[in-house]
């Protein structure tokens, strides 16, 4: 499958102080990532840095390629192509991500007059076709109200109907179920899924649930400090992880049948990104820990056909797994 | 909605009530009209006969009723300087402050909203550096002190205004000047913070996201939720406009409404305080009822909010 969106060495910093350091990620047409991670990982400035949405005094470096087009420090002009016409975005808290103060009406027929060629009638048509098709009953009369009229759930559903708007390549959904009550989720989630396989479009799925993302995702790529540390299809990923995080990460999920076990934590806590460890980030947490992981950043490197892994004990850490006594 | 109003006109009436009240007291409280205006030197008898005319020598509570009870009949009572009504030599005096206090608050709008808005959108940068320090500047310097600088400045060194009086309206342009920087100096602040506030919020992040461009984010999205702080001063402004010159009516000798009130108050000409403060109060809560219906409008939120209420 074509590439739809490759990204290489992007880096992130505020005021000086790197976030993101050094972020490969390609996804194909039609592909659906999942992207994991503790909060402060980098995942959601992963994609606001590539879309150009960080505040003015973040330092954004790297490459970002829409279908071989270079758009990081592409004009405004251009970047108001992409973003909703393209690579649309929704986000976790949907109370304060519509404007409080315009109706759904407003706010949905801008991103349709923005992306589409429709006038006059066609727009509001079209407005209501989109609110019938995210599960928003009586779209006709809903469109006249304001946000704080409807529900959470409800008003994901409606900025979901918004980033559909422009028919885009691209759904980037940041945590968009982290805010609701778990019914609501599920049905989210749901929508989601189904209106990716109508429209073909590709998704990445900002989580830091990891069974949410084993549902919904082909593949997984997992961050630490600002970096992947690993990449597989999800399934291979839950079955088989490599990275002593991402072992450490699903290691924490209870387990749905055998006995019931204690839960285990990945000690200490994330670095602060003003003062990161030299090599490994994850080194000081990592029970397999060596010294060479301390001397210089592991890289993400090809471990199988459509898997990499950034860590130089990965072949120790799987055979930690498998319970052979490691070297 | 209805009854959104409903409360807010019951509270501003006694609101009303609760100044007239409280000015009554303190005014009868704080000096002898008698000996104010009679002067130290007049004769016992005349004091006394001076005190029975105007009823001072009732009780407080008598003279309280006696007041409310002319009120309600419309009559807010006599100058004790010259007899004449009170509410006649108080209209006379509100064009005058008028003059001044309509283009000053047409000026605080014009340079403060702009110059916030412009210095939110352009954060860190020099010109925000800029207009926060003169917005600080004019803050914190009080108006007579502001009002002394330009006449040092304007009518002593360089002699181009005159320093006080109202004979042309050359007169009038220190004065409004005076009033303009410092409502101005405040409106910029609020302006800066209610704006950088709105940009901060995740729906102006949504609608960059949906593309929309930066100068319609900041004109559709931004500008109509930061117009409700902002509403907030603003009222507060327009009910300054009868008596929020007294200062700078006093500096630059501006026969308004505001140097009324200081000589007024200097004689315990008690009618006439009573009837200016009356007047500011009633500004003072029809401003705030006009920004509470403003909310309504500006803030779907707020009108839901009444509808159910």
């Amino acid at each position: 499958m074509p590439q739809l969106v490759s990204i290489a060495g992007l880096s992130v910093a505020f005021s000086g102080v790197p976030v993101l350091r050094g972020v490969d990620l390609t996804l194909e047409k039609g592909e659906a990532l999942g992207l994991v991670g503790e909060s402060g990982s980098g995942k959601s400035v992963t994609w606001l840095g590539a879309l150009g949405l960080l505040p003015r005094h973040a330092q954004v470096s790297g490459s970002v390629r829409l279908e071989g087009r270079e758009i990081l420090g592409a004009s405004a002009a251009e970047l108001d192509r992409v973003r909703g016409g393209r690579i649309a975005m929704i986000f976790q808290d949907p109370a304060s991500a519509l404007n409080p103060v315009l109706t759904i009406r407003k706010q949905l027929c801008e991103a349709l007059a923005l992306h589409r060629d429709l006038q006059g009638n066609a727009v509001k048509a079209e407005a209501r076709r989109l609110l019938d098709l995210v599960g928003i009953p009586d779209a006709a009369r809903r469109l006249e109200a304001y946000p704080h009229e409807f529900s959470g759930g409800q008003v994901q559903r409606i900025m979901i109907a918004m980033a559909l708007a422009g028919n885009p390549d691209l759904l980037i959904a940041d945590e968009p179920t982290t805010a609701l009550d778990a019914t609501i989720q599920a049905q989210i989630l749901e929508l989601l899924s189904t209106v990716r396989r109508e429209l073909g479009m590709a998704m990445v799925l900002i989580s830091h649930d990891l069974g949410v993302v084993a549902e919904n995702c082909d593949r997984v790529a997992v961050m630490y400090a600002g970096r992947i540390v690993e990449q597989a299809p999800s399934n291979q990923l839950f079955a088989d992880p490599v990275h002593p995080y991402a072992q450490g990460l699903i290691g924490a999920l209870p387990p749905l049948d055998g006995p019931r076990r204690r839960l285990v934590a990945i000690p200490g806590t994330v670095p602060d990104p003003a003062h990161m460890p030299s090599g490994c980030a994850f080194a000081p947490r990592c029970t397999l820990a060596a010294e060479p992981c301390g001397l210089a950043a592991p890289s993400l490197a090809p471990i199988a056909a459509d898997r990499s892994v950034a860590c130089i004990r990965a072949e120790a850490s799987r055979r930690a797994l498998l319970g052979v006594a490691a070297e | 909605m209805g009854r959104y109003f409903a409360i807010r006109i019951g509270r501003a009436a006694l609101t009303i009530v609760l100044v007239v009240t409280f000015a009554f007291v303190v005014l009868r409280l704080s000096g002898d009209p008698a000996l104010m205006i009679l002067g130290p030197e007049a004769p016992p008898e005349v004091l006394a006969a001076f005190r029975k005319a105007w009823g001072l020598d009732d009780p407080i509570w008598f003279q309280y009723l006696d007041y409310f009870g002319a009120i309600a009949k419309g009559e807010l009572g006599r100058s004790m300087r010259d007899g004449r009504p009170a509410i006649e030599l108080v209209l006379e005096r509100i064009p005058a402050t008028l003059a001044l206090t309509l283009p000053a608050f047409f000026f605080k709008v014009a340079l403060g909203v702009p110059a916030g808005i412009y210095a939110a959108l352009h954060r860190g940068s020099a010109i925000d550096r800029a207009v926060m320090m003169t917005a600080v500047a004019g803050f914190t310097v009080p108006s007579f002190v502001l009002a002394l600088l330009l006449v040092l400045v304007f009518a002593v060194q360089l002699g181009w205004l005159p320093s006080g009086g109202q004979d042309s309206w050359r007169h009038a342009i220190l004065p409004i000047a005076t009033l303009s920087l410092g409502g101005a100096a405040v409106l910029a602040r609020f302006t800066r913070s209610a704006m950088l506030e709105v940009l901060g919020q995740p729906y102006i992040r949504t609608a960059s996201a949906k593309g929309v461009p930066w100068r319609r984010v900041v004109t559709s999205h931004a500008l109509p939720n930061a117009a409700i702080p902002t509403v907030t001063i603003l009222g507060f402004m327009v009910g300054t406009l009868i008596a929020g010159a007294v200062v700078v009516e006093s500096v630059f000798a501006w026969p308004g409404v505001g140097r009324l009130l200081v000589v007024a108050v200097a004689n315990r000409d008690l009618a006439v305080v009573q009837c200016i403060l009356l007047l500011v109060a009633m500004t003072m809560v029809t401003s705030n009822l006009i920004v509470d219906f403003l909310y309504g409008f500006l803030d779907p939120r707020l009108r839901s909010k009444g509808a159910h209420a």
